[in-house]
């Protein structure tokens, strides 16, 4: 498998705050890769960084080996990389529809008329069983029907790579579980995915390679068991004070269960 | 011309730090409601009409009025604050405060050319055309004052931001308002201060604006549009910005007259603006694009 | 870290627990005044949709047309004729500011740009007074636009709240220009416009003709840019320019043509303006109160609808010019002004437009409800 995405020692300051130290990653093509890692340590800044929202001080961002880094949003899109937002974000004093059409800015002439014909928008909007909307506002629909929504959005262009910005976040656990179907499915047609989350359920049970982040640079890289029981993670995310044998042992136990508690959205 | 233009980089200081006074209480506003305080100009006519009427009427010194107008003035700001900011509706807040702002300041205009008319007039003081002679400057009396008093109430204010609860209260409202409600800040308290501040300002910059220029009801927009030009040039919401940003324009803009010509002088203070803009679109000291997909 | 610039406006996320969709209930409460709010919005006209817009549409116009004929006393149609300007001035207006959510407080700068290339035009061409002038207006427009755009590029480069300061900058600028560019503008002298050799009777009916023009045209240049994909991410800017860029939409271009477009319109309005008047002076070109006066009557119509500031417009300038001349104590009129303002903002945040909208949708609800329980 090739790497779609492949982010190279990225460094980004804000005044005195080192966000991204050295950071690097890649994701390859037609995975679901995953970003975690504590607060604070630079996920959603790298995402920022990716897509052209912020200015990296330095390192490379390239796409299938061409380079894309410091490209405004515009152009990133142009390139392929969709991305939702943390806070979902979606157009809201327009119709579902008209948020669609939006997106055909993104796109060139050609693949407009087929990607936002009004039966494919339709098509898209029903797939997340938000056809009955079609013509209502979106500041109308739920915190959830949004997220789906900005899913489609981005989906229309029909993007190489989709940055899912905590996905998971703020909706209840039926809806989290189809999300995870729905981007499962999304990747069997072909879809690669890069997704940041703090729900560790979700991504292990969901992304075949996760990237760990601590403080601005990335401490690990490997499948979820990999990383699950990866040292540095352990520390970053548990606070270090791992000295003591007993504590290891407890909290080795306690991923064990936890491990043994996910039973069903294993792949 | 050297010892001119020397001079008149004396008189932009000094100047300056008057309009930095005034500007810091309209950044102040702005950084702690989000709102643009338009009528911050015709407040400082209204405070020169206050020293005027006291001194005319009264024959109070202009300056030792100000134990009257700056609290005369700080009661107004809380009463417009409290009775149309605090109404606006946070959809098009900002914007809707500047419509508000300029009708306020409009009916301010109104009342002022009813009692005084258009007529010209100018504050009175034995030291309002005397200055002294020192290493070969002239340094008008009235602006070394208001120069002095500016910089001793900035340095108030700036120990009033960072070592009084209030203040303390102010800052957290201005970095994070949503923040500041958590921790028990009352937003409206805050804004209301924060606005009487802005207000009690312009009694200082209305009584040195009055003495060393003559003004009527219509002086106000000429004052606003340099006070949102140096506000926007250091960075809306940074009082430090305001007042480097105010000292530098007022600088330029009297070093250009003796330079170039006055009557230039006035839009080459409004060109600084453009050229800052330029290269920094977000002012001097203005805060850059954050992050602002989170 | 705080920034000052949150491109979404306070349609906040609202969470929600339950949330399977059904799909087949008209939703009400919150959800459905918001969504009849703009459904209000996007259809624009919002007392019917569908071909009886159109026979209205004609009514309007075939109105418009005969007024001065009707209403042919000289004071009323000079006022129709400032309204009619008004009324082009506010869609122009509206048409960057009401659709990108960009509030432009400065435009006044494009309506003295537009008089003052309308007079040096006619003088430098030599005209005689008459029909032919009129034709200068188009070109008046197009001067004013190209001065819009290193303007627009300018005042976009920064952020929501700083823009609307730079506008009003940029005012004064233009305003202080107009005083101190004597070579093209003659200072305070004023330029004076060619004199038409109409008779009394009818001087205002030509000039009132050319308003009407201009006010349909820049109505009508809203009304395409609304409907057009130009406008949609326009709307989109407006609702989240972030969101918009993610999604490609070249917003610095988007932003920076409708904002010339907007320049353009009000400088032909400012042209007729400087042709009316007979002569320019800054003062009256560039005034500071024409500012704040497009917004508020957009404002009061509607912000990014399409009636809205022509609604805001025939309200708000005759009541304008009938101040002016009632009122001839200048301090009374400006306490009046600024309370009429305060009242306008205090009490129709939202705009007559979609107001009436949703209480005609709450009217049909109610009577479809009523029908449905006999």
């Amino acid at each position: 498998m090739t790497d779609l995405l492949e982010v190279w020692n990225l460094r980004k300051s804000f005044g005195g705050v080192q966000a991204l130290s050295d950071c690097s990653f890649t994701v390859a093509e037609g995975s679901i890769a995953g970003l975690i890692g504590p607060n604070g340590s630079g996920k959603t800044t790298a995402f920022n960084v990716i897509t052209g929202y912020e200015r990296a001080d330095d390192g490379r961002v390239l796409l299938r080996g061409r380079n894309v880094t410091g490209a405004r949003p515009e152009r990133v899109c142009a390139f392929g990389i969709g991305r939702t937002f943390q806070i979902t974000r979606v157009f809201g004093r327009l119709t579902l529809l008209e948020n669609l059409r939006v997106g055909g800015a993104g796109v060139s002439r050609e693949r407009r008329r087929e990607l936002y014909a009004d039966a494919r928008c339709l098509e898209l909007l029903d797939s997340v069983g938000l056809a009955g909307y079609a013509r209502t506002t979106a500041a109308a629909l739920s915190y959830g029907q949004r997220k789906l929504l900005e899913l489609v959005l981005v989906l229309a262009q029909e993007p190489r790579i989709i940055l899912l910005d905590e996905p998971a976040g703020g909706i209840n656990p039926a809806l989290v579980e189809r999300l995870g179907g729905y981007i499962r499915e999304l990747n069997r047609n072909g879809v690669t995915f890069l997704v940041v989350e703090h729900n560790m359920e979700f991504v292990m049970g969901l992304c075949d390679v996760i990237s760990v982040m601590e403080r601005g640079s990335v401490i690990a890289q490997g499948s979820p068991e990999t990383v699950r029981t990866d040292r540095r993670v352990l520390d970053a995310y548990l606070g270090g004070s791992l000295d003591d044998e007993d504590d290891e042992d407890e909290d080795e136990d306690e991923l064990a269960d936890n491990r043994a508690g996910e039973g069903g959205d294993r792949r | 011309m050297g010892t001119q233009i020397a001079q008149a980089v004396v008189e932009g200081v000094l100047t300056g730090g008057v309009y930095a006074l005034m500007a810091a209480g309209l950044t102040l506003i702005f950084g702690v409601m989000q709102i643009i305080n338009i009528a911050q100009g015709i407040m400082v006519v209204l405070g020169a009409y206050l020293s005027y009427s006291l001194q005319a009427d009264l024959g109070i010194d202009p300056f030792l009025g100000l134990f009257l107008t700056v609290p005369a003035m700080f009661l107004a700001g809380v009463a417009i604050e409290w009775g149309f900011i605090r109404r606006l509706r946070p959809q098009n807040r900002t914007a809707l405060s500047i419509l508000v702002t300029f009708a306020v300041a409009i009916v301010i205009e109104g009342v002022l050319t009813q009692v005084y008319s258009s007529d010209l007039r100018t504050i009175d003081a034995w030291y309002v055309d005397r200055s002294w002679l020192l290493f070969g400057f002239h340094l008008p009396y009235i602006y070394v004052f208001g120069f002095a008093l500016a910089a001793l109430l900035i340095a108030a204010l700036h120990l009033f931001l960072y070592r009084s609860r209030p203040g303390f209260s102010i800052r957290a409202a201005m970095q994070n308002r949503a923040g500041a409600e958590l921790i028990g800040i009352d937003i409206d308290r805050v804004s209301a201060l924060t606005f009487g501040i802005g207000a009690a300002v312009t009694a200082v910059g209305g009584t040195v604006f009055g003495a060393t220029t003559s003004f009527n009801p219509n002086s106000g927009y000429d004052l606003i549009s340099r006070l949102l030009v140096i506000v926007v040039l250091g960075g809306l919401g940074s009082v430090g910005g305001a007042l480097v940003a105010a000292v530098a324009a007022l600088v330029v803009e009297d070093v250009t007259a003796v330079v170039w010509s006055p009557v230039w002088a006035s839009t080459v203070f409004f060109a600084v603006l453009i050229v800052v803009l330029l290269l920094r679109p977000q002012g001097l000291f203005g805060q850059r694009e954050a992050a602002r997909a989170h | 870290m705080r920034t000052d610039t949150d491109p979404t406006d306070a349609d906040s996320a609202n969470t929600d627990s339950a949330n399977t969709a059904s799909t087949d209930a008209t939703p009400v409460g919150p959800a459905h005044a918001a969504s009849a709010a703009a459904d209000a919005e996007t259809s624009g006209f919002w007392w019917t949709a569908g071909p009886g817009r159109w026979v209205c549409l004609a009514v309007i116009l075939a109105a418009a047309v005969l007024f001065p004929f009707v209403f042919n006393n000289p004071a009323t149609t000079s006022v129709a004729i400032f309204t009619l300007l008004y009324v082009g001035a506010a869609s122009a207006w509206n048409t960057f500011s009401g659709y990108a959510g960009y509030m432009a407080l400065g435009n006044a700068a494009f309506y003295g740009s537009g008089a003052y290339v309308m007079a040096n035009l006619a003088t430098h061409l030599g005209m005689r007074g008459g029909v032919a002038v009129f034709a200068l207006v188009p070109l008046a427009g197009l001067g004013t636009g190209l001065i819009a755009i290193p303007v627009g590029w300018l005042a976009l480069r920064t952020r929501r709240h700083t823009f609307v300061v730079v506008t009003i900058a940029v005012f004064f600028i233009f305003q202080l220009l107009a005083y101190n560019l004597r070579s093209v503008t003659d200072g305070s002298a004023g330029m004076p416009m060619p004199l038409p050799p109409w008779l009394a009777v009818e001087y205002n009916d030509y000039f009132y003709a050319a308003a009407l023009i201009v006010a349909v045209i820049a109505v009508a240049v809203a009304w395409t840019v609304r409907r057009s994909s130009f406008g949609l991410k326009l709307l989109a800017i407006r609702d989240d320019e972030d969101r918009a860029l993610g999604l490609g939409v070249r917003t610095g271009r988007v932003k920076l043509s409708a904002f010339v477009i907007t320049g353009t319109l009000t400088g032909m309005c400012g042209a007729v303006y400087a042709y009316y008047l007979g002569s320019v002076y800054p003062p009256f070109a560039f005034d500071a109160l024409f500012d704040v006066t497009v917004a508020l009557m957009a404002f009061l119509g509607g912000l990014g609808t399409i009636s809205g500031p022509v609604i805001g417009a025939l309200i708000l300038e005759p009541v304008q010019q009938y101040l002016n001349t009632q009122l001839t104590d200048a301090g009374f009129a400006l306490i009046v002004f600024g309370a009429l303002f305060l009242v306008v903002v205090g009490f129709l945040p939202e705009g007559i437009v979609p107001a009436s909208g949703r209480l005609l949708r709450a009217l049909r609800i109610r009577a479809a409800r009523s029908g449905v329980t006999e």
